[in-house]
C-alpha cells in the first residue's frame, strides 16, 4: 500500500473532530451523571452490613452460579406509612409547592416592571436581581437567621410592633419567633430561588409585543383584563420555566429546612441526610433518593423539554 | 415592551423587591462590625471579629481549599460546557442527542442531595472496581465540574443561539474549515459568555456545601462546609466577618466584570456600525 492511501484509511477510521467534540463531553456526563443513578439504583436493593462499604453485593457470584438477590425490605420501610416517610415526601411537596407560589407572586411583579423599564435599566435592574446569588447560597440563608431570631432587633421590632401577635394568632407561627418555622423556610426558599424565577421570566416578558397591549387598551380593554388576556397566557413558558426551576430544587432542598426551619420541618433531603450521616444506612438512603427521583421524573422531563427547545433556539 | 402610564406601581415594586433581596445581607455587614458576641446588643464599633478571622488557621486553610478547586471547576467546566453547547446548538441530530440534552439541562434543577449521593456511591463503586478511589479535593472536583458545565452550557448556548450564523458561513464559503471557524470566528464572539460562565462556575462551585459534604471524605474541608458546620450551631461573630468579606469581594468582581462586558458590547456595537457604514 502506498502511503496516501494508508493515510486515507487512518483518516477514514479515526473518529473525525465532530466526534471528539460530541464524546468528550458525552461521556462525562455518562460516568459521573447517568451511571451514578444506576448505582444508587443498586444499592437501594442492597441489605444493610457492617462493612466498608457498609452494604451487600446483589450479586454473588459462587463457581459458575450468579444469584441475583434483590432485597426489597428498604422499599417496604418506606412504605410503611407508620414509619413517616411518606409524611416527609407529602411535606416536602406542600413546602416546595407554596414556596413556589409565592415565589411566583414575589418574581412575577418585578420581572414585569423590569421588562418594561428602558433598556439601560433594565440591564441595570436584571444585575442587581442576579447579584446575591453570585455570593454565597449559605451566607444568604444565614443572614435570615439573625432576622427571624426573637431576640435580634429586627425580631425585637416585630414583637413590638404587633407581627408576631398577628402571626401566632394565624396560627402560622407557636412560638414568640419566626425562627425554626415551616413559615422561616418558605421566605429562605423565596429569598433563594428568587432570582431563578425573575430570570425565566424576565426572557420571556422582555420579548412581549407592547402593540398587542395597545391595540387590546384602543378596543376598549381594562389594563388587568388585557393583561389577563394577552400578556400573562403569553408569559406561560416562562411561568412553566421559573416553577420548575424553583419547585424542583426545594422539593429535595437541604440547607434552608435544616437552618431555619426547626426539627418540625419535615422535609425529605433531611431525612436522606440523616440516613446517609447519622444512621449510615447507605441503602436505605439510596432507596430514598430513588423515591424521589420517582417523583421528579415528569417535572424534570418537562424542564428538560422546555430548556431544550429554548436552547436550539425554537421559541416556545 | 412599551412604557406603562403609571410610574409609582413599577417604583414601589422594584423598591421593595430591591429591599427584599438586600436588607438581609446589608444587616449582616453591618452587624460583623459589632463589638459584642451576643448578636442581641450592640456594644459598639469594631475590626475584632476580622481579626479573629484572619487569625483562625483552619478557616484560611478551607478557603484556600475551596479556591482551588473553584478554579479547576470553572475551567474544566468551561472547556466541556462550551463543547456541550456546540453539539447542542451547532450540530445535526445524531442518535442519542436527546439523552445528551436531558443530561446536560437534568442538574439545573436535580436536588444537592440527590447529586452528592450518588456521586459518592459512584467514587465507592469505583473503588471497587479498578481499586482506585478518587478522593477529597479530586472528588468534589469532578462532581463539581459534573454539575457547572450544564450551567456553562446553557449560558454559551443561549449566546450562540443569538449569534449570527452567516458570519460563521461567510468563513466557509472563504475556504476557512470548521475548526477554523470556530477558534477565529466563533470563539472571540462568545467569549463574553465565556468569561461570565467561567465566573459562574467558579461561584457555584464556592457555594457548593451539600454535594462536597458527600464526597469529600475526611481529608479535606471546604470553607462552606466549615461554615456550615459553625452555623448549625447558631450565629458566629466570624462568620459575620467572613460573609462580609465575601460580599464586598464579590460584588466588586461583578460590578467590574459587568462594565467590561458592557464596554466591550458597546464597542462591538460602534464596530458594526463602522463596517456597515464602509461598506455603504
Amino acid at each position: 500500500m502506498s502511503a496516501p492511501t494508508v493515510f486515507g484509511l487512518l483518516r477514514r477510521i479515526t473518529p473525525g473532530p465532530r466526534w471528539g467534540v460530541i464524546g468528550i463531553p458525552y461521556l462525562w456526563m455518562l460516568v459521573f451523571f447517568a451511571i451514578p443513578f444506576l448505582i444508587v439504583l443498586k444499592i437501594s436493593f442492597a441489605r444493610l452490613a457492617i462493612a466498608m462499604p457498609p452494604y451487600t453485593p446483589i450479586l454473588e457470584v459462587d463457581n459458575a452460579e450468579v444469584a441475583l438477590k434483590l432485597n426489597l425490605s428498604n422499599f417496604l420501610q418506606l412504605g410503611a406509612l407508620q414509619n413517616g416517610y411518606i409524611a416527609a415526601y407529602l411535606s416536602s411537596l406542600k413546602i416546595a409547592a407554596i414556596a413556589t407560589l409565592l415565589t411566583l407572586l414575589v418574581g412575577y411583579p418585578m420581572a414585569y416592571v423590569i421588562a418594561r423599564l428602558p433598556p439601560s435599566g433594565r440591564n441595570i435592574a436584571m444585575m442587581l436581581v442576579v447579584l446575591p446569588s453570585w455570593t454565597s447560597f449559605l451566607i444568604r440563608v444565614y443572614a435570615w437567621i439573625g432576622i427571624l431570631k426573637s431576640s435580634g432587633p429586627v425580631g425585637r421590632l416585630l414583637e413590638k410592633t404587633g407581627v408576631i401577635d398577628a402571626l401566632q394568632s394565624l396560627g402560622w407561627i407557636e412560638g414568640r419567633q419566626i425562627l425554626y418555622t415551616p413559615l422561616a423556610t418558605y421566605i429562605g426558599i423565596v429569598y433563594c430561588y428568587l432570582p431563578f424565577m425573575v430570570l425565566p421570566l424576565y426572557t420571556n416578558l422582555v420579548k412581549h409585543d407592547g402593540r398587542l397591549l395597545e391595540a387590546a387598551y384602543d378596543l376598549g380593554a381594562r389594563p388587568w383584563k388585557a393583561f389577563l388576556k394577552i400578556t400573562l397566557p403569553l408569559s406561560r413558558a416562562g411561568i412553566i420555566a421559573g416553577c420548575m426551576l424553583v419547585m424542583i430544587p426545594a422539593v429535595g432542598e437541604f440547607v434552608i429546612p435544616e437552618l431555619l426551619g426547626g426539627p418540625d420541618t419535615l422535609m425529605i433531603g433531611r431525612v436522606l441526610w440523616n440516613e446517609f450521616f447519622a444512621n449510615r444506612d447507605w441503602p436505605l438512603a439510596s432507596a430514598v433518593a430513588i423515591a424521589m427521583l420517582v417523583l421528579l421524573l415528569i417535572p424534570i422531563l418537562v424542564f428538560n423539554r422546555v430548556q431544550q427547545r429554548q436552547i436550539e433556539g425554537r421559541l416556545t | 415592551m412599551s412604557v406603562g402610564r403609571a410610574r409609582w406601581p413599577t417604583w414601589i415594586i422594584l423598591g421593595s423587591g430591591f429591599a427584599f433581596l438586600y436588607l438581609p445581607v446589608l444587616l449582616l455587614m453591618v452587624w460583623s462590625f459589632n463589638s459584642s458576641r451576643l448578636a442581641t446588643v450592640w456594644a459598639g464599633f469594631s475590626f475584632k471579629w476580622y481579626g479573629e478571622l484572619l487569625r483562625d488557621a483552619s478557616m484560611l486553610e478551607a478557603a484556600w481549599v475551596s479556591l482551588r478547586i473553584a478554579f479547576w471547576t470553572a475551567t474544566a467546566s468551561v472547556v466541556l460546557g462550551t463543547m456541550a453547547a456546540l453539539v447542542m446548538t451547532r450540530m445535526r441530530r445524531f442518535p442519542g442527542k436527546t439523552l445528551f440534552g436531558g443530561l446536560i439541562t437534568a442538574p439545573l434543577v436535580m436536588p444537592d442531595v440527590i447529586i452528592g449521593l450518588s456521586m459518592l456511591l459512584m467514587f465507592v463503586s469505583l473503588g471497587d472496581l479498578f481499586h482506585f478511589q478518587p478522593k477529597g479535593m479530586v472528588s468534589i472536583w469532578i462532581a463539581h465540574t459534573t454539575f457547572a458545565l450544564a450551567f456553562v452550557a446553557v449560558v454559551v448556548s443561549s449566546r450562540m443561539a443569538e449569534l449570527d450564523k452567516s458570519l460563521e458561513e461567510a468563513a466557509m464559503d472563504l475556504g476557512a474549515n470548521r475548526i477554523k471557524v470556530f477558534f477565529l470566528i466563533t470563539l472571540p464572539i462568545i467569549s463574553p459568555a465565556l468569561v461570565s460562565g467561567w465566573l459562574l462556575a467558579f461561584t457555584l462551585s464556592l457555594d457548593d456545601v451539600v454535594i462536597a459534604s458527600f464526597v469529600s471524605g475526611p481529608s479535606s474541608t471546604t470553607l462552606p462546609m466549615k461554615v456550615f458546620s459553625s452555623v448549625r450551631l447558631g450565629l458566629s461573630p466570624k462568620i459575620n466577618a467572613l460573609a462580609t468579606l465575601m460580599i464586598v469581594i464579590v460584588s466588586v468582581c461583578a460590578v467590574i466584570g459587568w462594565w467590561l462586558m458592557y464596554r466591550s458590547e458597546q464597542r462591538r456595537r460602534l464596530d458594526m456600525q463602522l463596517a456597515l457604514q464602509d461598506n455603504g
